[in-house]
């Protein structure tokens, strides 16, 4: 469905965008399988409403939004982010959705609350890849991930209704997602159903499975390479064929550098 | 036995059969190369090409390894003329594996490639398994087979070894271990069942042999 949205200009860009069909047809989302099409293919039928969307946890004023709520208790934008995947290609997408700082901010976060964590839908009967092994990957399901809180509140950090004007397809993340734009895109947990402030670090799905291939913080660096490939470098996914194929190099912070401040001091080949 | 007469195929037939092979796996080929150079081949036409020649290495040596329990069962001698044809196809594909991870992931960077090589053991473990397919290549000629007499057989058991290293680097490129090659593994072990005669003889004769004179620890 077409959604109705603003675009700010603070958000566009002059890179080539990564192509609808590209970007719906290309997805990690091991619910629906393993192999990059597997979404597409298996996550057609995914009922996406009625959909319950919970804030609690160390919140003074806890929330739920329901299906319509997702897309109209907020004002919505548009947003032109890189996404790098931590398998070293990337996309240029146009999505649409509203801070999660704005969302955060409505539930009164606690002073003691120190961390958010995320929660994908569990529901075996629709998504095969929890229900099966082979399907899924071997993932302990469902798939979860964290962010610190000063994360969750910075300006760019955007939980995503919709892309490219209209809302989710299934594959990408349907009905609400997590687009964090500096870290790997495995921390864009999709499909959430559950957000909820602690004062303790959230598990994160990939960290827990291999802890010495993602770390929690997943932050884009080109200087700390994942054991088996290197991050220097990234294939822009676009258009074109195999002789138009873009390697260019990974930037720090995906090109973030607004973040930098929130990891001044860290040590960042430590906290990965 | 399937067949109650051993099927035997003549020099005709033989023709048509390897025309047919070699057009399938030569245009297979060329065709996901068009696709990918056309951008028809998913929204990433090197991970693409890489997936499609990389499975299509460890499909090709499983056929290798089928064909001569296959020409017993049937029976039919005449399969393993297609043996090493098959066989060389695998090293084909393997080579464009490689090249075009040189080529488009690479971007032609050697030394990016060397340090590769020496810093991901999944990558030592692939590239090793295309040097083996090369020697077992070079090595399949008549004339030089004939040369080598009671070694080629020792050297060509490597294809073995090679399946066991391609598979190895498939499973370890991957982000978990629950996925397509589980079903590569189990089939592994069905072609090894197939063997075991040949497995239970080796095992027995490396038994017999007088085991080499230890230095007496003073």
């Amino acid at each position: 469905q077409p959604l109705v949205f603003t675009k700010s200009a603070k958000y566009q860009t002059s890179e080539t965008q990564t192509p609808y069909d590209k970007v719906t047809t290309y997805n990690n989302f091991y619910e629906f399988g393993t192999d990059k099409s597997d979404p597409a293919e298996n996550a057609q039928g995914f009922k996406t409403d009625p959909w319950t969307l919970t804030i609690d946890g160390m919140v003074e004023n806890p929330l739920t939004l329901d299906h319509g709520a997702l897309t109209k208790r907020f004002a919505l934008e548009e947003r032109i982010y890189r996404m790098r995947c931590v398998e070293a290609w990337s996309m240029v997408i146009p999505w649409i959705g509203f801070e999660l700082g704005t969302l955060i901010k409505a539930a009164k976060p606690l002073s003691s609350a120190k961390y958010v964590a995320f929660t994908t839908l569990y529901d075996p009967a629709q998504m095969p890849g929890q229900k099966s092994r082979f399907v899924g990957g071997g993932i302990n399901y469902p798939y979860v991930e964290g962010l610190r809180l000063d994360e969750a509140m910075h300006p760019l950090t955007l939980l995503s209704v919709g892309l490219y004007g209209k809302t989710l397809p299934p594959q990408n993340g349907a009905p609400i997602r997590l687009v964090v734009p500096w870290k790997y895109g495995f921390k864009g947990i999709k499909s959430i159903v559950r957000v909820t402030l602690t004062d303790q670090q959230p598990g994160s799905t990939w960290n827990i499975l291999a802890p010495d291939e993602y770390g929690f913080y997943a932050n884009v660096n080109p200087h700390v390479d994942h054991p088996r490939w290197s991050q220097k470098t990234e294939r822009r996914i676009t258009t074109g064929g195999l002789f138009s194929t873009k390697v260019i190099p990974t930037e720090m912070f995906n090109g973030y550098q607004e973040v930098a401040p929130l990891y001044q001091g860290m040590d960042l080949k430590r906290f990965f | 036995m399937l067949l109650k007469k051993p099927l035997r195929l003549s020099r005709p037939w033989l023709l048509v059969l390897k025309t047919l092979v070699h057009l399938y796996l030569l245009g297979y080929l060329a065709l996901t190369f068009y696709q990918a150079v056309t951008d028809q081949l998913g929204a990433d036409p090197v991970q693409g090409l890489l997936n499609f020649t990389g499975i299509g290495t460890v499909n090709l040596l499983f056929a290798t390894l089928t064909i001569s329990p296959m020409a017993r069962w049937l029976p039919c001698g005449d399969l393993m003329r297609f043996r090493r044809m098959v066989g060389l196809y695998a090293f084909a594909y393997a080579a464009c594996h490689f090249s075009t991870y040189l080529v488009f992931e690479l971007q032609l960077n050697f030394a990016l490639l060397s340090s590769e090589i020496a810093k991901r053991p999944y990558i030592l473990v692939g590239f090793s398994a295309l040097m083996l397919l090369l020697a077992l290549s070079i090595t399949s000629f008549m004339a030089i087979r004939r040369k080598m007499g009671k070694r080629w057989q020792q050297l060509h058991n490597m294809v073995y070894l090679c399946l066991f290293l391609a598979l190895l680097h498939y499973s370890w490129s991957l982000k978990t271990v629950w996925g397509d090659p589980l079903i590569y593994w189990a089939a592994t072990l069905l072609v090894l069942y197939t063997r075991r005669q040949k497995l239970k003889n080796w095992w027995l004769s490396k038994r017999r042999k007088p085991a080499p004179v230890a230095k007496r620890a003073s």
